[in-house]
């Protein structure tokens, strides 16, 4: 990447100074990092509601978490399938890449399946966004919120992988570690990022 | 930078993940006081983030400075939930008095 910022200084005008590879790393980091101030405020929210909250449901009890640790162990499954493209991707193994990259995208359609599913379940038993017959109200309203939130990124990645599947299936994209690296990697940011989300949300809003 | 480190053994990874998923499923049926349980709860989290961020995110293969960039939510979101304490602090009641028969009468 030096040798080319050095050739061509209008391409590439200067380094980034946290991830050499390229500027597209840095700016996913900012971006993920502001995007956990986002999570952090709705699940801080959360917290404080609850807190202050006198009849606050207790969530395994009527939220179920047979299938939320199932979605939680698709997602740790989508990672992995993620950092395995991504190894395949510098291995020059185009077929490999592609097949775990369609693996972790299946993954999180998958999840979206099963969330559109529990969703459905739990507004037929009651649980609104604005109510529910089991306590407070605001847990209807941060529950939907908060794994609506979550659910939308999921939307995003699911997309977004698809798209680098494609990218990396044309016989064009050339493979190795370089820039088909970086983008993938880059993907697998993202991915890993809302993975790491629902790890928390599981956590504070199922289990808790 | 990331090319340049051996890729970790993923698979470890995840059944460490998986293992303590597994755990933070058994703390909640634990007969133990409900604060160990939110304190191991979150420890557990916590733990899971972490391996997240540090091997499949490569955060252990980068530069410091990104790492102390990527940390910062943590701090902010652990000082906003101090700032949010002292205000629901002050509400009468909570969730822990009213699953008590007798503080549910008193209003």
């Amino acid at each position: 990447m030096s040798e080319v910022a050095l050739s061509h200084p209008a391409v590439e005008p200067a380094e980034s100074p946290l991830t050499p590879e390229s500027w597209g790393k840095l700016g996913m980091w900012i971006f993920l990092v502001g995007d956990a101030m986002g999570f952090g405020v709705l699940l801080a929210g959360y917290g404080a509601m609850r807190y202050g909250s006198a009849d606050w449901p207790v969530p395994y009890d009527h939220l179920g978490i047979n299938l939320t640790a199932f979605m939680t162990f698709l997602l740790i499954c989508s990672s992995v399938t993620m950092v395995k493209g991504l190894e395949a991707v510098k291995h020059r193994n185009r077929d490999l890449a592609k097949m775990y990259l369609a693996l972790t995208a299946l993954g999180g359609a998958i999840f979206l399946g099963l969330q559109a599913y529990e969703w459905t379940k739990l507004i037929g038993e009651g649980l609104k966004l604005w109510g529910n017959p089991w306590g407070a109200s605001l847990f209807g309203t941060s529950f939907f919120i908060i794994t609506g939130f979550h659910g939308a990124h999921v939307t995003g990645g699911v997309i977004y992988l698809i798209v680098i599947t494609f990218l990396v299936s044309r016989p064009t994209t050339e493979m190795g570690p370089g820039w088909t690296y970086n983008v993938v990697e880059i993907t697998g940011l993202y991915w890993h990022f809302v993975d790491l989300v629902w790890i928390m949300v599981f956590t504070f809003v199922y289990l808790l | 930078m990331a090319e340049g480190h051996r890729d970790p053994n993923y698979w470890l990874i995840w059944l460490y993940l998986f293992v303590l998923t597994v755990v933070e499923i058994a703390v909640i049926f634990m007969p133990i006081a409900k604060l160990v349980i939110v304190i191991a709860l979150v420890a557990l989290a916590i733990s899971k983030a972490s391996l997240v961020a540090m091997y499949f995110m490569h955060l252990r293969f980068e530069r410091r400075t990104l790492g102390l960039i990527a940390v910062t939510p943590l701090f902010l979101g652990v000082l906003l939930i101090f700032l949010l304490l002292p205000d629901q602090a002050a509400v009468e009641h909570r969730t822990d008095e009213a699953l008590r028969p007798a503080a549910v009468g008193k209003h």
